[in-house]
């Protein structure tokens, strides 16, 4: 079963720090990382190629430096990565990325077949979860988000079972493949690579493609010009009020705490209790 | 058997940088394994860098290296609580080509580094721990790291682990080192302007400020203090041997807010806003302390063996120089394939021969010197400055008084003839 897992490489939200006056990530202040969802889905398909065979693929759009994320990716485990890369890509939005991302499968599909495609459930950095579906309704192939177990894959029927996070609890779902699923952190633990796989890694060089490899690009849906999202306002969340910092020596911070832990202690459900 | 290379470095700082850079350069296939995220995000030092022995490796790297200031003047302060003696040396030959030093942020001229290593063909790992070398037949042939299917083999292992050498340890090739081997120094880097910066250093915009300190900034106890001027920010710090805080219940961060906060050093560090706190444990034993080098395809370089000049603060240098010489050796030995602790000698040879040896020989007792006689930073520096304030007060004494009175001072606590043997002890340490 060739596996092909769609990654990209995000500023860590973690540390990343927020231009007070444009309200815009300020990319520069945070190292940058390979989505963690993405992480996760790499691994899931090393999990699978382990019981089924076959190959996996990753592919990613993004400037050259994103060949770090893919490195990445074979450290965990993947066979090929492939990378597109050309300043027309340049501004898009989930919908001309996902244009993007499916001219490239298109391209690597013409070499081999591609059974299952994987997306992190959604990128860090903009938090839509739209590409990966957008990719599947323009592979014609049913796309199953927020997956946290593959319970049963059959290769001859062609059919898999996976169980999907829901609001208000789990859904079991079978789905006919190929299919994209879109992969939540609690799918595994991304485990500590073995060392033969960071040697490749770090020799890894990602196959990269400009627009001008792929076949039949309609230009017009490609970068800021194929992406009709327009962003209105931005603000930051308000910040929440209350908060007060409990200071001094750790003796005074330790009775500080106990007397108001006593104080608010109708928040913790707990009734009456006599300070002795 | 996996695969087999003809150098493993184990560690990517200066040492181990300058080691896999020039093993490569000379051909050899060359593993450099690194415990930290990348090169520089676990390295520590005060932030100088020096010009002579990077020059050797890679010619004109400043126009390419990531480095902050070129330092053009050295600052010497020794303070008392409210005043401070200071001496110092300003040269606009430093401003230019070829340069003397640098201040560099570790993090990112660590990185930049090990790039150049990877670029003459070194192999890069990071995030990966080695945990021991692998011992056969009483000969080092490889080492196993905490990776799955994580060991790997060389003829010879490079150990630039850093100060704590838990490798050399294993090995046997050193004891744990003592308190009064290892000095604790503990920074902050603080987002300053660079307008202010040039302001209040006096300096320009390409130009740097390094300054030590001595006397209060740690007590009285054996160490110094510092202040190192980046680009826009300003690393400040200070560091004293472990067995000198371990014996005054010293907490290094309150040490460092005490730095921070002196009179004499507040208005420099003002508005500084904490980038960073950084600590780390700085070998200085010196020459009597320096582990067995060299064994059966195993040698030591850079914190791992030592190698620091506690009394010029230089150990990048020697570091960086060590690694060139053991990969030197190394290529050596791989024209006649003989690693055996025999044909690996010539390392600790060259390095005894080298500044690193001569350098280290000529300050061997000085630690100890200063360690036991506190007087030197606890009494005279006070006395420096208590000296200087009799002179220069304007209070109607007569100047032929006040030098008396000067000199009555000075030899109260230790006579005259105590503290002519202070001043040989002292000039003997550091002859």
């Amino acid at each position: 079963m060739n596996i092909l897992v769609c990654i990209k490489q995000v500023p860590d939200t973690k540390i990343i720090k927020v231009n007070p006056k444009t309200n815009t990530l300020d990319r520069s202040s945070a190292p940058t990382i390979l989505n963690p969802y993405d992480a996760h889905a790499v691994e899931e398909a090393v999990r699978l190629r382990k019981e089924h065979g076959g190959k996996i693929i990753v592919l990613s759009m993004g400037p050259p430096q994103a060949r770090l994320a893919i490195r990445k990716c074979i450290e965990i485990g993947a066979d090929e990565g492939y990378l597109i890369s050309d300043r027309r890509f340049a501004g898009a939005d989930t919908l001309a990325t996902s244009y993007a991302l499916f001219k490239a499968i298109e391209k690597l599909k013409e070499e081999e077949g591609i059974e299952l495609v994987l997306c992190g459930k959604h990128a860090i950095d903009g938090d839509t979860g739209q590409t990966g579906p957008g990719i599947a309704r323009r592979m014609g192939i049913p796309p199953l988000t927020n997956v946290i177990k593959v319970e049963e894959v059959d290769l001859d029927k062609k059919l898999m079972k996976v169980r999907r996070k829901i609001e208000n609890g789990y859904e079991l779902i079978q789905t006919s493949l190929p299919c994209l699923l879109t992969i939540e952190k609690e799918m595994n633990e991304v485990s500590y690579s073995p060392l033969p796989n960071m040697m490749r890694a770090a020799r890894y060089e990602p196959i990269v493609w400009t627009v001008d490899d792929l076949n039949d690009v309609d230009i017009k849906q490609l970068g800021l010009k194929g992406s009709p999202t327009i962003v209105g306002k931005m603000w930051p969340p308000e910040k929440s009020s209350g908060a007060e910092m409990i200071e001094g020596s750790t003796k005074e911070q330790v009775e500080k705490l106990l007397s108001v832990t006593y104080e608010k202690r109708e928040l913790f459900g707990v009734k009456g209790g006599e300070k002795s | 058997m996996s695969e087999k290379f003809d150098v493993i470095v184990v560690g990517a700082g200066p040492a181990g940088t300058s080691c896999a850079y020039t093993a490569a350069q000379k051909g050899l296939k060359v593993l450099l394994i690194e415990r930290g995220e990348y090169p520089g995000s676990k390295n520590v030092m005060g932030g100088i860098l020096y010009r002579k022995q990077l020059e050797e490796i890679i010619p004109e790297f400043w126009h390419e290296a990531p480095i902050e200031r070129p330092v053009v003047e050295q600052r010497f302060w020794f303070l008392d609580k409210e005043s401070m003696v200071t001496t110092s040396y300003k040269g606009l030959e430093w401003a230019k080509e070829p340069y003397n030093n640098f201040t560099v942020l570790r993090a990112k001229f660590d990185k930049w580094f090990a790039e150049k290593a990877v670029e003459q063909g070194a192999l890069l790992i990071n995030e990966t721990v080695v945990t021991e070398c692998i011992v056969e037949d009483g000969k080092v042939v490889g080492v196993r790291t905490d990776r799955p299917d994580g060991d790997v083999y060389a003829d010879v292992v490079v150990l630039a682990d850093g100060v704590n050498s838990l490798l050399a340890k294993q090995l046997g090739f050193h004891k744990e080192w003592k308190p009064n081997e290892v000095a604790l120094t503990v920074m902050e880097v603080l987002k300053l302007p660079s307008k202010t910066i040039n302001e209040r250093f006096n300096v320009q915009n390409n130009q740097g400020v390094s300054v030590e300190m001595f006397g209060d900034a740690t007590h009285g106890l054996l160490g110094t203090g510092f202040i190192y001027t980046n680009k826009d920010s300003i690393n400040v710090g200070v560091g004293t041997t472990l067995s000198s805080m371990i014996k005054k219940k010293l907490k290094p961060y309150d040490l460092l807010e005490h730095v921070k906060n002196h009179p004499m050093i507040q208005p420099y560090v003002e508005g500084g806003e904490t980038l960073e706190y950084l600590a780390h444990l700085i070998p200085e034993g010196g020459y009597n302390t320096v582990p067995k080098l060299v064994g059966d395809g195993v040698i030591v370089t850079g914190d791992a063996a030592q190698f620091v000049n506690a009394i010029h603060r230089e150990g990048s240098n020697m570091a960086m120089s060590s690694g060139k010489i053991a990969a030197e050796t190394i290529a050596k030995a791989k024209e006649t394939g003989d690693f055996s602790e025999r044909s690996l000698d010539s390392y600790r040879t060259e390095i005894y021969d080298s500044f690193i040896g001569k350098d280290l020989k000529k300050y061997k007792d000085a630690a100890h010197t200063f360690e036991e006689n506190p007087q030197y930073f606890q009494e005279y520096v006070p006395l420096m400055n208590q000296a200087m304030n009799t002179f220069f007060t304007v209070d109607g004494t007569p100047k032929w008084d006040k030098q008396k009175k000067i000199i009555a001072k000075m030899t109260a606590g230790r006579g005259k003839i105590g503290l002519a043997k202070d001043m040989y002890k002292a000039w003997k340490a550091v002859k």
